[in-house]
């Protein structure tokens, strides 16, 4: 029987190492956005700890680990990235499949946030966007999320339409910061 | 000349370079200006208006006329100042704007037209025929009074912008700056420190002073290895803070490698530091004395000198005399003196000058004029006793200084007078948050500068809420400033003010005669200040002039302001993330790759790319495969991608009400797997974006729009959420990544899909407008009965990881039952025989009554936009209404964006009666057909009209039709 083959969103561009730094494809993972239902928020959190040991994230904060993470993605919203969504979380939240939706690719290495002050206009010293810190903002016109998830890695979620134009910006910046020394 | 045993520089170091060819040898560290100095070479171009033979004035980047071009090719830039540009191996600078060379310039007739070419010349002499500015004065005058040229190609450097956020920016590193950043940086604030010169150090670098007992450089080198060593310091040299913005933003321009060969790295890098406070310690700028002929090669700033004889062992003359008015500048002569240096004569315009040992002192006198051909060779230096002229080849002048406070006044704050230094200075809280300190507040010892660096940090740490830790004051030079003003010696040569762009002491007192006495009327007609120097060296003597020329007092006359940027900044820099693909994202379909291996020619429709068509072998025309593929789905079926579509994800209980309120129609009656056409108004009443809603769940909707006004759509969306309803429970999310989407068209639809799902449609669960789930090859994926095209069609979306591969199935079935693909120009063909809009019809100025859905707006519920599209206006039988067209005279041709006009009018606007929106050759029918808005055109079905497109030249009569030219009863979509 024919099969459909799964293609990843940036399946011939990456990964991309350029001096120090490297980009690499996260795996495909479930991707489900969570937005609470009216005065549910505590409820919803509270059973995303039983199932999933993470809580919903505040505003600008992510919680959780590699493997299942949550992050705020929004006014009322949040991406659960790992599990599949307990089943019992649709009482609380209205849950959307978004693993399709976003290239998900992780910049790491010394001087990474060198290349994302090229392209974003976030404060991201240490001091203020700490490991764990997440924010939606513009990356050289494209509206990304971006999570600090390592001393000096962070993960970029793009719309997946735009995983060329990612890797091409992230490229041009890592040349410019390696080309420096 | 290079002097034995002076400067900062290891003269081992040799750097070769050449300058108009000419190959010289000079010291790393050297700038293009310093090196050609130590090799005698004075002359480095031509005037703007005058072709005036030039040299350098000073030491920095103020520097009005020693601009040279660098590099040759893609690469050349412009208008480089020598001053600023480090020397490096291999470094190609040349003249400019004088031919055939520097030495021997044609233009230079100008110079002796000169009586012709004062302010306002141009104004008053090329008024007449009009049409000739722009074809015959301007180009020749802008080939005369030229800067250096951009060569025309594409640049290949690279450039960059990049930003930075610190607690503290301090823009100068002088004694009052690095004395700020040290304190600061001991206190533990995160500190940018920015200097525009390539090594920091500001006059310390240029003086003889001493601190704390050791040479100002010394010094300055511990204080910089202390700062390097700081994690929260980062010093950034070559960067000039160009511009101070809102809240704490500044704009900086980083010479990242033009002082290198080529190294890969961009060449420069435009900084956006955000800062919570910032310290200004940028020092000052001293001003030259306007006297005749002062613009001399060899006639140069005291403090100028000075540098060249300090920091780079350069001595500008051989015999050096200085005029000035301050005591200041008798520093040069001394410090000349000390390098063994001959120094001719210190002209001091003061009675009271102090007198020295070393050189002689001409208390009272002025120098008058100068003389030389292409260069100084004498001056003549008038006193008591009467003129006299003096042999220098060099001339220091100084007029004082002028604080360099032009940030202060990014943000339309006014400096004030200080009459004991004859200087503007800045006021507290003209930028907010930022603290001038130093020289540019004003300060000319080195132990003000000190002390005012360290308070200034004090003041920003506390600000900060940092505990300032003591800093020690080093021991440093504590003179008073002592000066009494001198802007003009009073003669009959031409005396100048603002040598960047040739603007005279005549020129001012003119403007002033002729009335421009505002300070920003005589700056316009003399055009002085306004060169790239941005009237460093001449704004406060100009208003000087101005001042005396219309009886008033300087703070009287009006106060100097400057705007972003401080020096010039490349276009290249501030827009290099626009460059190539970084102009705007590219969004790529999943069927890309299989539709580019097709050879479709692609569009740009927003940021999406799309297939225009699939030409097949032979086919050698854009509408032999458009027609092919329109009647390949009205005969088979088409496959197309139609994932642009924003699609977006409603869910909560509140859905329904919510869509409701947005748009037109009734969507809570909407049942449970099926789907319904929707027109969203804007709050004015006119057709924001239409589109499909299926009702997926009891709560959950799927609502898509038009590829163009998807977050558009979902914008409002959000705001009649958030602003209007806020008290509904609902949440939207955009899916239209998430699924890959493709239009399944033509009679062989549901035959081609019975192929592929893994359980065969049952037409009666499957009717017009029903939607629901699928599995196609065991992937869960939904399927929409809807049709765009008219014919029996179905829409299936699939997860977007298995759209590449579902694309290419799809194609192959299609093919084997004589279908295949189809681009957006079948697509168009196939929705005009329908008689359906895009954002061609519902172009923002259409109402629903204009389409012929004035009763698609629900009378049994509000939504936005309902209750201003009834406005009387809007609902009027003479508006432009929807009509379909088709040719009917000789002509058999429609064009978009023609105008109509009654059959026997006169084409013209008054008679105008409509437009045509959009057209197509329909294959269906054998004719072209169009789309277009027509007054009262429902009632004027058959009438026979006329078409004009006075852009393309085209006229044609057509009959005015239904606008669903095929299938009006729509018996094949719902069969």
């Amino acid at each position: 029987m024919v099969e459909l083959s799964a293609i990843s969103p940036c399946e011939g561009l990456l990964p991309v190492t350029i001096g120090n730094l490297t980009v690499t494809e996260e795996p495909f993972v479930a991707i489900t956005s969570i937005s609470p239902h009216k005065s549910r928020e505590k409820d919803l959190s509270a059973i995303m700890k039983a199932a999933h040991g993470l809580a919903f994230p505040a505003p600008g904060r992510s919680t959780g680990k590699a493997g299942a993470r949550a992050i705020w993605f929004s006014q009322g919203q949040a991406l659960l990235i790992g599990p599949e969504p307990d089943a019992g979380l649709g009482a609380y939240a209205a849950l959307t499949d978004q693993s399709d939706a976003w290239a998900v690719v992780r910049l790491e290495g010394a001087g990474a946030a060198d290349v994302l002050a090229r392209l974003m206009p976030l404060d991201l010293r240490p001091s203020v966007f700490k490991r764990g810190h997440t924010a939606r903002t513009e990356l050289a016109h494209m509206l990304v999320s971006l999570t600090k998830v390592g001393d000096k890695s962070f993960q970029i979620m793009v719309f997946r339409s735009m995983a060329r134009t990612l890797v091409h910006d992230l490229k041009t910046a890592m040349e410019a910061v390696a080309a420096r020394g | 000349m290079r002097v034995a045993g002076q400067g900062l520089l290891d003269r081992a170091k040799t750097v070769t370079f050449t300058f108009d060819g000419v190959h010289y040898t000079g010291v790393e560290g050297d700038t293009l200006a310093s090196a050609l100095l130590a090799n005698d070479v004075r002359l480095l171009g031509r005037s703007f208006k005058y072709h005036r033979p030039r040299g350098v004035l000073s030491s920095g980047s103020e520097e009005p006329n020693a601009l040279v071009t660098i590099g040759t090719g893609a690469t050349q830039e412009p208008n480089v100042r020598a001053t600023v540009q480090e020397i490096y191996p291999g470094l190609q600078a040349r003249s400019q704007n004088c031919w055939p060379s520097p030495g021997f310039d044609l233009m230079a007739v100008n110079d002796f037209a000169a009586l012709f070419l004062s302010a306002g010349f141009y104004y008053k002499t090329f008024m007449w025929p009009r049409a000739f500015w722009e074809r015959v004065y301007e180009p020749i005058i802008r080939r005369a009074a030229g800067l250096g040229a951009l060569s025309g190609e594409a640049n290949t450097d690279r450039y960059e912008t990049v930003w930075a956020h610190c607690d503290l920016l301090v823009i100068g590193a002088g004694p009052a700056g690095l004395i700020a950043a040290l304190r600061a940086g001991r206190a533990g604030a995160d500190v940018i420190l920015a200097d525009e010169d390539a090594r920091m150090g500001g006059r310390l670098l240029a003086e003889t002073h001493l601190v704390d007992g050791q040479p100002g450089h010394i010094w300055v080198d511990a204080v910089l290895d202390e700062l390097r060593d700081m994690d929260n310091v980062r010093l950034m040299p070559r960067t000039t803070v160009t511009g101070a913005y809102d809240q704490g933003t500044y704009g900086a321009l980083e010479l990242v490698s033009a002082h290198t060969p080529r190294n890969g790295a961009p060449r420069e890098a435009f900084w956006k530091i955000v800062a919570k406070r910032s310290v200004l310690a940028a020092g000052a700028l001293e001003r030259p004395v306007a006297f005749a002929n002062n613009d001399r090669p060899g006639i140069m700033t005291a403090g100028a000198v000075r540098t060249y004889l300090n920091r780079w062992g350069v001595s500008p003359g051989r015999s050096v005399a200085v005029f000035c008015n301050n005591d200041g500048a008798h520093r040069t002569a001394h410090d000349l003196v000390n390098a063994g240096v001959h120094v001719a004569a210190v002209i001091d315009s003061r009675h009271d000058a102090p007198l020295s040992d070393a050189f002689e002192v001409r208390r009272g006198a002025q120098v008058c004029d100068s003389s030389g051909r292409k260069g100084l060779e004498s001056i003549t230096v008038r006193s008591v006793s009467g003129e006299e002229r003096l042999q220098v080849d060099c001339l220091a002048v100084s007029g004082g200084w002028n604080p360099s406070l032009h940030l202060t006044c990014h943000m339309n704050g006014r400096p004030e007078w200080r009459q004991d230094i004859a200087s503007f200075v800045p006021v507290p809280d003209m930028v907010p948050g930022l603290q001038a300190a130093g020289a540019c507040n004003g300060m000319f010892s080195t132990i003000g500068c000190l002390k005012d660096g360290i308070d200034a940090a004090g003041l920003a740490l506390e600000a900060l809420g940092i505990k300032a830790p003591t800093v020690d004051l080093p021991q440093a030079e504590d003179t008073v400033f002592h000066l009494t003003p001198l802007w003009t010696v009073p003669g009959k040569g031409r005396a100048w003010l603002d040598f960047q762009n040739d603007v005279t002491v005549k020129d001012v007192n003119q403007a002033a005669r002729e009335n421009f006495r505002s300070v920003e009327h005589m700056k316009r007609y003399t055009t002085q200040g306004m060169a790239t120097d941005q009237g460093k060296n001449s704004n406060v003597n100009a208003l000087a002039v101005l001042a005396d020329a219309t009886g008033r007092d300087i703070p009287e006359t009006g106060t100097t302001t400057f705007r972003p940027p401080y020096s010039p900044v490349s276009i290249a820099a501030m827009g290099s993330s626009g460059q190539g693909k970084g102009f705007a994202p590219e969004r790529f379909v999943t069927s890309h790759r299989a539709t580019v291996e097709r050879n479709a020619p692609m569009i740009e429709a927003g940021l999406w790319y799309r297939p225009s068509y699939f030409p097949n072998t032979g086919e050698t025309h854009w509408r032999e495969s458009c027609d092919r593929e329109v009647n390949m789905v009205r005969a088979a079926v088409g496959i197309c991608d139609v994932s642009t579509l924003g699609k977006i994800d409603i869910q909560g209980p509140g859905a329904a009400a919510l869509l409701d309120f947005v748009y037109t129609g009734m969507f809570s009656t909407l049942k449970v797997g099926k789907v319904r056409y929707g027109l969203m108004l804007r709050e004015d009443g006119y057709v924001m974006d239409d589109g499909t809603t299926a009702r997926l769940g009891e709560h959950h909707y799927l609502m898509t729009t038009t590829t163009a006004a998807a977050g558009e759509v979902m914008r409002h969306l959000e705001f009649a959420h958030q602003g209007l309803m806020p008290h509904l429970d609902v949440s939207m999310i955009s899916v239209t990544e998430q699924w890959a989407q493709f239009a399944v068209a033509g009679p062989k639809s549901r035959e081609l899909l019975d192929g592929l799902l893994d359980t065969p449609l049952n037409p009666d669960d499957w009717p017009f407008m029903a939607c629901g789930q699928v599995r196609v090859l065991g992937v869960e994926a939904r399927l929409f009965r809807i049709s765009f095209s008219g014919e029996h069609a179905y829409e299936l979306a699939i997860p977007a990881r298995y759209g590449g591969a579902l694309f290419r199935l799809l194609l192959e079935r299609a093919e084997a039952m004589g279908g295949g693909p189809y681009g957006m120009e079948a697509l168009n063909v196939l929705r005009i025989e329908k008689g359906l809009i895009t954002h061609a019809e519902i172009h923002g100025r259409v109402t629903p009554f204009d389409i012929g859905m004035g009763r698609m707006v629900s009378a049994k519920k509000d939504c936005i936009g309902k209750t201003m599209s009834e406005r009387p206006g809007l609902i009027d039988q003479n508006r432009d209404q929807m009509v379909g067209l088709k040719p009917s005279g000789v002509v058999k041709q429609l064009s978009a964006g023609a105008h109509l006009f009654g059959r026997d009018d006169e084409a013209v606007r008054v008679n105008d009666q409509g437009y045509v929106t959009s057209v197509a050759f329909s294959p269906t029918l054998g004719h072209m057909i169009g789309l277009g808005f027509l007054r009262n055109g429902p009632a004027r079905h058959g009438e026979v009209i006329r078409m004009v497109d006075h852009l393309r030249g085209l006229e044609t009569l057509c009959e005015v039709v239904d606008p669903v030219f095929f299938d009006p009863k729509g018996g094949r979509a719902r069969g």
